[in-house]
Protein backbone atom coordinates (compact mmCIF):
# COMPACT_ATOMS: atom_id res chain seq x y z
CA UNK A 1 0.00 0.00 0.00
CA UNK A 2 1.70 3.45 -0.51
CA UNK A 3 1.37 5.79 1.75
CA UNK A 4 2.77 3.49 4.64
CA UNK A 5 6.01 5.04 4.75
CA UNK A 6 8.68 3.56 6.31
CA UNK A 7 11.06 5.72 8.92
CA UNK A 8 14.47 4.54 8.80
CA UNK A 9 15.25 5.09 12.06
CA UNK A 10 12.97 2.59 12.97
CA UNK A 11 13.80 -0.23 10.68
CA UNK A 12 15.67 -3.01 11.37
CA UNK A 13 17.92 -5.56 10.15
CA UNK A 14 16.54 -8.89 9.83
CA UNK A 15 12.33 -7.47 9.64
CA UNK A 16 10.69 -9.34 7.68
CA UNK A 17 8.04 -7.46 5.15
CA UNK A 18 4.99 -9.88 4.69
CA UNK A 19 4.04 -11.60 1.31
CA UNK A 20 1.68 -9.76 -1.21
CA UNK A 21 -0.07 -11.52 -3.46
CA UNK A 22 -0.08 -9.92 -7.39
CA UNK A 23 -2.66 -11.53 -10.21
CA UNK A 24 -1.84 -11.90 -13.56
CA UNK A 25 -4.21 -13.17 -16.85
CA UNK A 26 -3.14 -13.11 -20.42
CA UNK A 27 -4.80 -9.58 -20.46
CA UNK A 28 -1.40 -8.42 -18.05
CA UNK A 29 0.92 -9.95 -20.61
CA UNK A 30 -1.12 -8.46 -23.58
CA UNK A 31 -1.10 -5.17 -22.12
CA UNK A 32 2.70 -5.29 -20.75
CA UNK A 33 3.83 -6.13 -24.32
CA UNK A 34 2.04 -3.00 -25.12
CA UNK A 35 3.14 -1.10 -22.94
CA UNK A 36 7.23 -2.46 -22.72
CA UNK A 37 7.56 -2.85 -26.50
CA UNK A 38 8.42 -6.24 -25.73
CA UNK A 39 6.25 -8.57 -28.34
CA UNK A 40 7.91 -12.13 -28.07
CA UNK A 41 5.60 -14.10 -28.99
CA UNK A 42 6.30 -17.29 -26.14
CA UNK A 43 4.30 -13.99 -24.13
CA UNK A 44 1.10 -14.15 -26.06
CA UNK A 45 0.81 -17.28 -28.28
CA UNK A 46 0.30 -20.63 -26.99
CA UNK A 47 1.05 -22.26 -30.60
CA UNK A 48 4.35 -20.99 -30.41
CA UNK A 49 5.46 -20.82 -26.77
CA UNK A 50 4.62 -25.01 -26.92
CA UNK A 51 6.45 -25.33 -29.98
CA UNK A 52 9.64 -23.92 -28.35
CA UNK A 53 9.64 -26.22 -25.56
CA UNK A 54 7.80 -23.74 -23.25
CA UNK A 55 4.96 -25.28 -20.87
CA UNK A 56 2.53 -22.74 -21.95
CA UNK A 57 2.63 -18.85 -22.98
CA UNK A 58 4.94 -17.21 -19.98
CA UNK A 59 5.32 -13.75 -18.50
CA UNK A 60 7.50 -11.21 -19.73
CA UNK A 61 10.49 -12.08 -16.75
CA UNK A 62 10.20 -7.88 -16.68
CA UNK A 63 6.37 -8.28 -15.49
CA UNK A 64 7.27 -10.11 -12.58
CA UNK A 65 10.30 -8.06 -11.35
CA UNK A 66 7.74 -4.50 -11.84
CA UNK A 67 5.68 -6.99 -9.03
CA UNK A 68 8.97 -7.25 -6.95
CA UNK A 69 9.44 -3.84 -7.61
CA UNK A 70 5.94 -2.47 -6.45
CA UNK A 71 6.40 -4.59 -3.73
CA UNK A 72 9.21 -2.74 -2.50
CA UNK A 73 7.85 1.18 -3.36
CA UNK A 74 4.63 0.24 -1.55
CA UNK A 75 6.68 -0.95 1.20
CA UNK A 76 9.21 2.03 1.43
CA UNK A 77 6.26 4.45 0.60
CA UNK A 78 6.10 7.82 -0.86
CA UNK A 79 9.61 10.02 -1.27
CA UNK A 80 11.46 6.94 -1.10
CA UNK A 81 13.79 6.26 -4.30
CA UNK A 82 14.61 3.22 -5.89
CA UNK A 83 19.03 2.94 -5.94
CA UNK A 84 19.74 -0.56 -7.37
CA UNK A 85 17.58 -3.08 -8.29
CA UNK A 86 18.94 -6.88 -9.54
CA UNK A 87 16.88 -10.11 -9.58
CA UNK A 88 17.29 -13.58 -11.37
CA UNK A 89 14.18 -15.09 -13.39
CA UNK A 90 14.76 -19.25 -11.95
CA UNK A 91 11.61 -20.10 -13.15
CA UNK A 92 9.02 -18.64 -15.77
CA UNK A 93 5.52 -17.71 -14.68
CA UNK A 94 2.85 -20.12 -16.45
CA UNK A 95 -0.36 -18.13 -17.62
CA UNK A 96 -3.03 -20.64 -18.63
CA UNK A 97 -5.77 -18.96 -21.22
CA UNK A 98 -8.59 -19.17 -18.39
CA UNK A 99 -10.32 -16.58 -16.10
CA UNK A 100 -8.44 -17.10 -13.46
CA UNK A 101 -4.62 -16.26 -14.73
CA UNK A 102 -1.58 -16.98 -12.25
CA UNK A 103 -0.51 -15.04 -9.27
CA UNK A 104 3.01 -13.55 -7.89
CA UNK A 105 3.27 -13.82 -4.35
CA UNK A 106 6.56 -11.74 -3.59
CA UNK A 107 8.03 -11.30 0.52
CA UNK A 108 11.32 -9.97 1.46
CA UNK A 109 13.34 -9.37 4.82
CA UNK A 110 15.69 -5.93 5.20
CA UNK A 111 18.81 -7.57 5.08
CA UNK A 112 20.48 -4.69 6.09
CA UNK A 113 20.75 -0.79 7.22
CA UNK A 114 23.46 1.15 4.71
CA UNK A 115 24.05 5.13 5.23
CA UNK A 116 22.66 7.59 3.81
CA UNK A 117 19.17 6.75 4.69
CA UNK A 118 19.60 3.56 2.19
CA UNK A 119 18.36 -0.03 3.46
CA UNK A 120 19.28 -3.47 1.35
CA UNK A 121 16.04 -5.52 1.09
CA UNK A 122 16.22 -9.15 -0.28
CA UNK A 123 13.05 -10.40 -2.18
CA UNK A 124 11.36 -13.46 -2.74
CA UNK A 125 8.71 -14.26 -5.73
CA UNK A 126 6.62 -17.60 -6.27
CA UNK A 127 4.10 -18.90 -8.66
CA UNK A 128 2.41 -21.54 -8.47
CA UNK A 129 5.18 -22.85 -6.05
CA UNK A 130 7.98 -22.06 -8.08
CA UNK A 131 10.45 -19.83 -7.04
CA UNK A 132 10.38 -17.08 -9.95
CA UNK A 133 12.83 -14.50 -8.63
CA UNK A 134 15.93 -15.23 -7.13
CA UNK A 135 18.93 -13.67 -5.69
CA UNK A 136 16.19 -10.72 -6.03
CA UNK A 137 17.53 -7.57 -4.03
CA UNK A 138 16.43 -3.99 -3.93
CA UNK A 139 18.56 -0.68 -2.37
CA UNK A 140 16.40 2.01 -1.71
CA UNK A 141 16.35 5.17 0.03
CA UNK A 142 14.32 6.20 2.44
CA UNK A 143 13.17 9.92 2.57
CA UNK B 1 23.73 -22.56 -32.50
CA UNK B 2 25.52 -20.58 -29.46
CA UNK B 3 25.66 -16.95 -29.92
CA UNK B 4 28.85 -15.44 -31.61
CA UNK B 5 31.26 -15.00 -28.69
CA UNK B 6 33.29 -12.83 -31.18
CA UNK B 7 30.77 -9.94 -29.94
CA UNK B 8 32.38 -9.59 -26.86
CA UNK B 9 33.27 -5.86 -26.03
CA UNK B 10 31.17 -4.54 -28.75
CA UNK B 11 29.39 -0.68 -28.07
CA UNK B 12 26.23 -0.08 -30.31
CA UNK B 13 25.65 3.30 -31.32
CA UNK B 14 23.98 5.60 -29.28
CA UNK B 15 20.53 5.42 -29.71
CA UNK B 16 17.86 8.32 -30.63
CA UNK B 17 16.87 10.19 -27.98
CA UNK B 18 13.72 9.63 -26.33
CA UNK B 19 11.11 11.58 -24.56
CA UNK B 20 9.68 10.25 -21.67
CA UNK B 21 6.03 11.50 -21.62
CA UNK B 22 3.04 11.31 -18.71
CA UNK B 23 1.21 9.28 -20.80
CA UNK B 24 3.75 6.25 -21.65
CA UNK B 25 4.67 6.36 -17.73
CA UNK B 26 0.73 6.10 -17.03
CA UNK B 27 0.42 3.29 -19.47
CA UNK B 28 3.62 1.30 -17.84
CA UNK B 29 1.94 1.46 -14.51
CA UNK B 30 -1.50 0.69 -15.89
CA UNK B 31 0.19 -2.34 -17.53
CA UNK B 32 2.11 -3.70 -14.65
CA UNK B 33 -0.57 -3.37 -12.38
CA UNK B 34 0.40 -0.59 -10.13
CA UNK B 35 -2.19 2.47 -8.84
CA UNK B 36 0.73 4.25 -6.88
CA UNK B 37 -0.61 8.30 -7.38
CA UNK B 38 3.02 9.09 -7.87
CA UNK B 39 3.02 7.32 -11.23
CA UNK B 40 0.02 9.80 -12.51
CA UNK B 41 -0.96 13.21 -10.20
CA UNK B 42 2.04 15.21 -10.32
CA UNK B 43 0.73 16.66 -6.78
CA UNK B 44 0.82 13.90 -5.45
CA UNK B 45 4.16 12.96 -6.17
CA UNK B 46 5.33 16.69 -5.42
CA UNK B 47 3.37 15.82 -1.86
CA UNK B 48 5.96 12.96 -1.68
CA UNK B 49 9.14 14.94 -2.48
CA UNK B 50 9.45 14.52 -5.84
CA UNK B 51 9.55 17.36 -8.53
CA UNK B 52 6.91 16.01 -10.35
CA UNK B 53 5.55 12.59 -11.62
CA UNK B 54 7.98 9.50 -11.36
CA UNK B 55 8.11 6.63 -14.08
CA UNK B 56 8.35 2.67 -11.82
CA UNK B 57 11.60 1.46 -11.24
CA UNK B 58 11.27 -0.94 -14.50
CA UNK B 59 10.35 1.43 -16.91
CA UNK B 60 13.95 2.21 -17.87
CA UNK B 61 13.38 -1.36 -19.24
CA UNK B 62 11.63 0.51 -22.13
CA UNK B 63 14.50 2.58 -23.08
CA UNK B 64 17.39 0.20 -22.17
CA UNK B 65 15.83 -2.55 -24.18
CA UNK B 66 15.08 -0.91 -27.21
CA UNK B 67 18.45 0.33 -27.07
CA UNK B 68 19.61 -3.90 -25.98
CA UNK B 69 17.11 -4.67 -28.99
CA UNK B 70 19.87 -3.19 -31.86
CA UNK B 71 22.45 -5.88 -30.13
CA UNK B 72 19.93 -8.85 -30.19
CA UNK B 73 18.92 -8.26 -33.57
CA UNK B 74 22.43 -7.96 -34.90
CA UNK B 75 23.00 -10.49 -37.44
CA UNK B 76 26.51 -11.61 -36.78
CA UNK B 77 25.04 -13.05 -33.50
CA UNK B 78 22.83 -15.30 -34.74
CA UNK B 79 20.77 -15.43 -31.77
CA UNK B 80 16.96 -16.62 -32.41
CA UNK B 81 14.70 -14.40 -30.28
CA UNK B 82 11.52 -16.96 -30.21
CA UNK B 83 14.34 -19.14 -28.29
CA UNK B 84 15.18 -16.38 -25.62
CA UNK B 85 14.00 -15.53 -22.73
CA UNK B 86 15.57 -13.11 -19.65
CA UNK B 87 18.48 -14.55 -16.92
CA UNK B 88 19.10 -11.58 -15.12
CA UNK B 89 18.15 -7.77 -14.58
CA UNK B 90 19.72 -5.20 -12.60
CA UNK B 91 19.32 -1.35 -12.39
CA UNK B 92 21.61 1.28 -10.87
CA UNK B 93 19.67 4.21 -11.28
CA UNK B 94 20.98 7.94 -10.13
CA UNK B 95 17.45 9.06 -10.11
CA UNK B 96 13.67 8.17 -11.24
CA UNK B 97 12.76 8.70 -14.94
CA UNK B 98 10.16 11.29 -15.56
CA UNK B 99 8.11 13.10 -17.65
CA UNK B 100 10.55 15.64 -20.01
CA UNK B 101 13.48 13.67 -19.78
CA UNK B 102 15.29 13.55 -23.28
CA UNK B 103 17.54 10.55 -22.83
CA UNK B 104 19.62 8.28 -24.51
CA UNK B 105 20.68 4.37 -24.70
CA UNK B 106 24.08 2.71 -25.58
CA UNK B 107 24.63 -0.56 -25.33
CA UNK B 108 28.05 -2.61 -24.24
CA UNK B 109 27.81 -6.55 -25.00
CA UNK B 110 29.92 -7.17 -21.72
CA UNK B 111 30.03 -11.10 -21.79
CA UNK B 112 28.67 -14.37 -23.73
CA UNK B 113 29.20 -17.76 -23.07
CA UNK B 114 27.34 -20.74 -23.90
CA UNK B 115 27.06 -24.32 -21.42
CA UNK B 116 25.26 -27.30 -22.86
CA UNK B 117 22.50 -26.21 -24.64
CA UNK B 118 22.28 -22.93 -23.38
CA UNK B 119 23.87 -19.68 -24.43
CA UNK B 120 23.79 -16.23 -22.10
CA UNK B 121 24.83 -12.59 -23.05
CA UNK B 122 25.14 -9.81 -21.12
CA UNK B 123 24.64 -6.80 -22.27
CA UNK B 124 24.92 -2.92 -20.32
CA UNK B 125 22.92 -0.02 -21.36
CA UNK B 126 23.73 3.45 -20.09
CA UNK B 127 20.49 6.09 -20.00
CA UNK B 128 21.69 9.45 -19.95
CA UNK B 129 20.22 12.87 -20.42
CA UNK B 130 20.84 14.19 -23.75
CA UNK B 131 22.69 17.12 -21.33
CA UNK B 132 24.86 13.81 -20.49
CA UNK B 133 23.36 13.23 -17.30
CA UNK B 134 23.34 9.81 -16.07
CA UNK B 135 19.89 8.47 -14.69
CA UNK B 136 20.15 4.65 -14.75
CA UNK B 137 22.60 1.55 -16.17
CA UNK B 138 20.86 -1.97 -17.15
CA UNK B 139 22.27 -4.97 -16.82
CA UNK B 140 20.67 -7.37 -18.73
CA UNK B 141 21.61 -11.23 -19.25
CA UNK B 142 19.40 -13.02 -22.23
CA UNK B 143 19.30 -17.07 -22.00
CA UNK B 144 19.36 -18.14 -25.79
CA UNK B 145 17.78 -21.80 -25.04
CA UNK B 146 19.08 -24.72 -27.40
CA UNK B 147 16.77 -26.06 -29.72
CA UNK B 148 16.73 -29.44 -27.29
CA UNK B 149 16.28 -28.05 -24.17
CA UNK B 150 14.08 -28.74 -21.64
CA UNK B 151 12.59 -26.20 -19.28
CA UNK B 152 13.50 -22.41 -19.22
CA UNK B 153 13.65 -19.40 -16.89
Amino acid sequence: MSGAAVSYDEVQAGAEIPVVTYPLTRLSLVKYCGASGDFNVIHWNERIAKAVGLPNVIAHGMFSMAQAGRFVTDWAGPGATVAEFSVRFSAPVVVPDDDTGATIEVSGTVEEKLDDNRVALNLTARSDGAKVLARARAIVRLP
Amino acid sequence: MPINPDYVGRTYPVSEPYEVSRVKIREFADAIGDPNPVYRDAEAARAAGYPDVIAPPTFAIVISMASTGGAVGDPGLGINYAMVVHGEQKFQYSRPLGPGDVVTAQTTIDGIRSTGSLSMMTTSTEIRTTAGEHVCTAVSTLVERGVSSEGAA
